[in-house]
């Protein structure tokens, strides 16, 4: 199973299912839910935060809060 | 009247809106019990109507996740409440649809009127974007759609008129079957909050279809974003980038706050010398001339610190670059309990605790935002820097280790990391002490980069200022009077007997005096009182005195200082400098140097660790609602400052 925290950068991955965390709610309004398309843009030095392209714009999660997204690849630079 | 609330995500350009709406017509206040800016001001209509706007803080979701979105959600949801809007503007960053509709339509789905406002227009064809505007007015519900670019200004006139003439018509639910339309909101289940939301997006995404085209290769202006974010996220340009921002930013400070900073100091040193001679003698008079009028003067001096320092903050906040500091200072910030969100307060802490602590409201998270106000005032700021300098110059050689560093340029860089790991250190310390009702995370938006807009920044280093004036001021003001009154006044008779004791032997010069009035006023009795607490610092009752009269303010250390040691030196000749005396001066206790090297770092470290700042109290006051924080931390900070200079003068003695 993959998360998001493992998706390299440039790749696009769809969203499958966010677990269960305290953060979870917070993550729906931010527009992360199935069936997104997100696109890992860059990561910060020591592989943390993580940068992605979610709809229109960019946000940035932290790689604990990444893991809890399970995702399915969907190739690279695909859109 | 009517009233009108603008609500929207962050970063949609809400805040310019209400700037282009209100202009000069607005203030801030607070919302009862919380520590959230509360933004009211008002617009005259065609007919010389006057209608009230609130800027209401931005928020993702109904759903709130911090303070700033709970407050915004109330009074939307409650229509008693007493901010609760007539009608609604939503504002909307139109190159980011998706995200920016849930409000919106959760909203809607509440009842209340609303009008869409599409911001940034302007830039949608640079993203290569077109939105049918007729087709998503209808597909929302038939309501009144405005185009708006609220930097440039167009499409204002054409809000306030729809605002005038708003009709309430009856609205067609976005979402028939959420529980939003019952006013569940504040109380609903996490678990159909997350239902909830997701069901919005996947309507949203289907209306988007229609009324949204995108053209391929056409994201220029989204590309270059993500092309500057490549070099400033890099892991050795990125923080190379951010040192030197720091660096251009300090030196700014250092360069130009001085200027009015100096004449400020120099105005009001005037005007309380004018008032004392040309207004009749009396203890009245002494307390507007030596009390209140420097006391203004104290809270007046920072002001030229808080504006430039606000000034560049903003500039990074509106440009979009202050979130990418955040990204790659996260990792970094983490293993002390801190955030990537500390970081620029931390380091403004350079200049100045006091807007620095004003500058963690970004921070979202309660308990994050707590321990960096604990600890920002440990970080060197540029009051201590007169202190340092004297103590240096008067204990440190002025020579060069291996002919290359200079050993007094050493001590000071030396005291700046001091400050810094101690910051970091405590922060450690209270990560495991503060309890916090929440899991630290950070999930944050990197808006695209922007142009900062010049009058959006005037407006916010004004109400800065205000609040700082204001909230602080008059705190300030009260200790700096009751500081007065105990350096002037002492028990009675005790003053003037000591003054006519020391003429009879020797002819007494006005420095003279003064000091002896000094030694024996109330401020002088504790500073001898405490002799014993802090001899094993190494300090004489001289420095207990300055000690004490620095709590107003830490430079104040200097002119304390000047005071007490113009006792006994020959004024008519001038032979000496102060710090000539200073050095020569011994502890008739010990027969040694009274500022050898060990008393020197002592002091200093002392200096660098006690919360000998009122301004700064009175600040973290205001930010955290309850005397309880600033108590605690002046408690802590003294207690650090004791044991720390204790152990460096046991050390270097």
């Amino acid at each position: 199973m993959l998360t998001l925290d493992q998706v390299k950068a440039q790749s696009v991955a769809t969203i499958i299912s966010v677990d269960d965390s305290p953060f979870r709610a917070k993550l729906a309004d931010m527009g992360i839910g199935p069936d997104q398309l997100v696109k890992v843009l860059y990561k910060a030095p020591l592989g943390d935060p993580i940068a992605m392209e979610v709809g229109d714009y960019v946000l940035s999660l932290r790689k604990k809060e990444a893991a809890k997204i399970t995702v399915k690849l969907e190739g690279e630079a695909h859109r | 009247m009517k009233k009108i609330a603008l609500v929207g995500n962050p970063n949609s350009g809400k805040s310019s809106l209400f700037n282009r709406l209100t202009g000069l017509n607005q203030h801030v206040g607070n919302y009862p019990g919380v520590t959230v800016d509360k933004h009211l001001g008002s617009f005259k209509d065609s007919q010389g109507h006057k209608i009230e706007v609130v800027d209401l803080p931005g928020t993702y979701s109904l759903f709130p996740k911090s303070r700033d979105e709970a407050v915004a959600s109330e009074i939307l949801v409650d229509s008693n409440h007493t901010d609760h809007p007539d009608l609604v503007v939503v504002v909307i960053d139109a190159t980011n649809l998706e995200r920016n509709l849930l409000l919106f339509t959760q909203i809607k789905d509440l009842g209340v009127p609303v009008i869409l406002g599409l911001n940034m227009i302007d830039l949608l064809q640079k993203e290569g974007l077109e939105i049918d505007q007729q087709k998503l007015s209808e597909m929302l519900g038939n309501i009144p759609v405005v185009a708006l670019d609220s930097r440039k200004g167009s499409g204002i006139n054409n809000l306030k008129q729809q605002i005038e003439t708003y009709q309430k018509s009856d609205l067609i639910p976005f979402a028939e079957a959420s529980p939003i339309r019952n006013g569940a909101v504040l109380d609903l289940p996490e678990a159909q909050q997350i239902e909830d939301t997701n069901s919005r997006f996947r309507q949203i995404n289907q209306i988007l279809r229609f009324c949204l085209t995108k053209k391929e290769n056409s994201k220029s202006r989204r590309l270059l974003s993500q092309r500057i974010d490549k070099v400033v996220t890099h892991p050795i340009w990125g923080y190379a980038i951010f040192l030197s921002i720091l660096f251009i930013i300090f030196q700014a400070i250092y360069e130009l706050a001085s200027i009015p900073m100096d004449l400020i100091d120099e105005v009001f040193l005037v005007a309380s010398q004018w008032i004392g001679t040309n207004l009749p003698e009396g203890v009245l008079t002494d307390l507007i001339a030596e009390g209140i009028v420097p006391g203004i003067g104290g809270v007046v001096i920072f002001i030229p610190q808080i504006v430039l320092l606000f000034a560049f903050l903003a500039l990074l906040e509106e440009s979009g670059y202050m979130s990418r500091v955040v990204f790659i200072m996260d990792r970094l910030m983490r293993p002390f309990g801190l955030t990537g969100k500390s970081v620029v307060p931390l380091m403004s802490g350079v200049a100045c605790a006091i807007p620095a602590i004003m500058a963690t409201r970004s921070i979202d998270q309660w308990k994050d935002r707590l321990v960096t106000i604990l600890v920002v005032p440990l970080t060197s700021c540029s009051a201590r820097l007169p202190v340092y300098t004297l103590l240096i110059a008067l204990v440190v050689p002025n020579d060069k280790m291996w002919g290359l560093i200079n050993y007094q340029g050493l001590a000071l860089l030396s005291m700046y990391l001091l400050g810094f790991a101690a910051a970091l250190l405590v922060a450690l310390i209270l990560k495991f002490l503060v309890k916090a009702k929440q899991q630290s995370f950070l999930i944050m938006e990197m808006p695209t980069y922007k142009v900062p807009r010049l009058s959006n920044i005037g407006l916010l280093l004004l109400e800065k200022t205000k609040i700082f004036v204001w909230e602080a001021g008059k705190v300030i003001m009260a200790i700096a009077v009751i500081l007065w009154a105990l350096a002037s006044y002492g028990p009675p008779g005790r003053m003037d007997e000591a003054v006519q004791k020391a003429s009879l032997a020797a002819n007494l010069s006005t420095e003279e005096e003064a000091a002896i009035r000094l030694e024996n006023s109330w401020i002088g009795i504790m500073g001898k009182t405490i002799e014993p607490t802090i001899e094993p610092l190494g300090y004489n009752w001289q420095m207990g005195i300055a000690l004490i009269t620095s709590f107003a303010a830490r430079e104040v250390f200097v002119s304390s200082m000047a005071t007490i040691y113009s006792i006994g030196e020959d004024f008519e000749e001038k032979s000496d400098t102060m710090i000539e005396r200073l050095k020569n001066d011994t502890n008739p206790k010990t027969g040694k140097l009274s500022y050898n090297l060990a008393t020197g770092f002592s002091l200093m470290v002392f200096y660098a660790f006690a919360m000998q700042c009122m301004s700064t109290l009175a600040v973290v006051k205001r930010e955290t609602k309850s005397w309880k924080w600033p108590f605690i931390q002046f408690t802590y900070m003294t207690a650090l400052a004791y044991l720390a200079a204790l152990i460096t003068y046991q050390v270097l003695k």
